[in-house]
């Protein structure tokens, strides 16, 4: 049961140290790194607060283990928007985060993080969604306070300013 | 909750991993996509004393054509496969259409192929697809005490695999190492339904066909198999064995559905009673037959 050695980038930061086998991907991420824009709600993989993205891919931090990382890469929420800090300004948020800012997309944030990062990839993959595609793409997110319409207008939003970046 | 204290090995190779799971003596644990796994960890639902992480296995992880038309999918290969690659698409429709509906895409970047066949829950939709697609899965262990040579391989139908809910008869010291699938031949179509209160949430009931028609419109082969339907995935032989030689008529294929409904054996829980699973049952296999049949009459030639 002793640590395990693991090299990983996290947030395109290498990052090289030992960690417990049992220590799971989100603990690592909140406790050892304070990265705690990552949430943690179940811890079974059903409410999708904690999803970050592995190797590109969207992924439950609950349900990794942190060693499982090694030669890996790891985005959290805190990688989209690197200018962000104490004097943060809205113009210098990531595009999918000015949308959800925008149109009303969250209340308390709890959801919004893994939210985020799951949008990110099916943007990538899906650059121009229908409504439809969109509500599928966050069924794996559970919010309790939007009702989720404006979440769906706010990933809509996102396509469209993500679209006027590349233009 | 948090998983109890483990060791963690991650070989790189299947001979290496057979070795780890042989010398836990049945303590030992396989990890895949850890989808369901590390949730029962994390509830402290049966503790392992050493987890062999299958993710540095690379020689699992593949989806491969094989000659007769069909397909080889390595364990170890993701549930999003199943959905963006365009061989499944062409070789296997039924897993492609049916992927959106296993869990949602965060999981099914993770989850594997094997971990869903070897987690055995009645409701997951991979072990009636690929049973009712007449899959072989391979299995493999390391040689024990006297045997001789590394590795001892085996066969299994799908249908063998499966002893109970969340209970198969692959033994601790056993690796599912892939499956394969025979290519669709000509006038055979396939087609899946599911009801689930969310896409990605379990499915309430599923279903899934498969039917082959000859020049003359007669149903020459036809498999049907029930999701969450009974203790295990299984398929309704009654009622595929009812639409044998038959055309396949809207009749003929109520028939077929009415007998899915009345031999299969569905629990109660909270999203529904046994009526209402039966009577999914019946709705979605003649849905599902209608469709089949239709995409079976586009390969007939
Ligand atoms: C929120 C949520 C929703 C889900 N919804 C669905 C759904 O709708 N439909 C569905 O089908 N599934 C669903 N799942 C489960 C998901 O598909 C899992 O990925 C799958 O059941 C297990 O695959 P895994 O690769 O994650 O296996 P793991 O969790 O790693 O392993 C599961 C079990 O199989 C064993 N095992 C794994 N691989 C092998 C192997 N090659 N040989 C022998 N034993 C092995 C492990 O030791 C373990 O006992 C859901 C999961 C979550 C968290
Ligand atoms: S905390 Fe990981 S999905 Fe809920
Ligand atoms: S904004 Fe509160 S949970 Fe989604």
């Amino acid at each position: 049961m002793s640590d395990v050695s693991i090299r990983t980038r996290i947030n395109g930061e290498e990052w090289t140290g030992a960690v417990e086998p049992r220590l799971l991907l989100s603990d690592f991420l909140r406790g050892n790194l304070g990265l705690t824009g990552t949430h943690v709600g179940c811890e079974h993989g059903v409410c999708g607060a904690c999803t970050v993205r592995f190797d590109g891919d969207p992924v439950r931090a609950c349900l990794m283990f942190a060693v499982q990382i090694d030669g890996h890469e790891i985005e959290t929420v805190e990688g989209l928007s690197p200018a962000a800090g104490t004097d943060l300004r809205i113009a210098d948020l990531h595009p999918i985060q000015r949308a959800f800012h925008e149109t009303h997309g969250l209340q308390c944030g709890f959801c919004t993080p893994g939210i985020l990062m799951t949008v990110a990839s099916f943007l990538e993959r899906n650059p121009k969604p229908s409504d439809r595609e969109i509500r599928e793409a966050i069924s794996g997110h559970l919010c309790r306070c939007t009702g989720y319409h404006n979440i769906v207008a706010a990933v809509a939003r996102a396509a469209e300013l993500l679209t006027e970046v590349e233009a | 909750m948090k998983p109890a204290r483990f060791d963690y090995v991650a070989p790189t190779n299947l001979d290496d991993a057979l070795s780890a799971l042989a010398a836990g003596g049945g303590e030992a644990r396989a990890l895949a996509g850890g989808q369901s796994l590390v949730p029962m960890l994390n509830f402290r639902l049966g503790g392992p004393a050493t987890l062999v992480d299958l993710n540095a296995v690379d020689e699992l992880a593949f989806v491969e054509p094989t000659e007769e038309g069909g397909l080889r999918l390595g364990a170890m290969a993701r549930q999003q496969t199943l959905e963006h690659d365009p061989l499944v698409r062409i070789r296997a429709p039924l897993l492609a259409e049916a992927a959106p509906w296993i869990a949602h895409a965060q999981i099914r970047s993770r989850g594997t192929i094997g971990g869903s066949l070897a987690h055995a829950d009645p409701a997951a939709e991979l072990p009636a697809l690929l049973m009712v697609l007449g899959a072989q899965a391979r299995v493999a262990r390391a040689a024990r005490g006297s045997e001789s040579g590394a590795r001892i391989e085996r066969a299994s139908s799908l249908c063998d695999l499966y002893l109970g809910p969340f209970f198969t008869s692959l033994e601790a010291d056993e690796i599912l190492t892939e499956v394969e699938i025979p290519g669709l031949r000509v006038g055979e179509g396939t087609a899946f339904a599911e009801l689930a209160r969310r896409r990605g949430d379990y499915a309430i009931v599923g279903v899934a066909v498969r039917v082959r028609l000859g020049a003359d419109g007669l149903c020459e082969d036809a498999a049907i198999s029930l999701i969450n339907a009974g203790p295990t995935p299984c398929l309704a032989e009654d009622a595929a064995a009812a639409l044998l030689g038959e055309v396949p008529t809207p009749a003929a294929i109520a028939n077929a559905a009415e007998i899915a409904s009345l031999q299969c054996s569905p629990a109660a829980d909270m999203h529904g009673s046994v009526a209402y699973r039966r009577h999914l049952v019946r709705v979605l296999t003649n849905r599902v037959l209608l469709r089949a049949r239709g995409r079976a009459r586009e390969r007939v030639v």
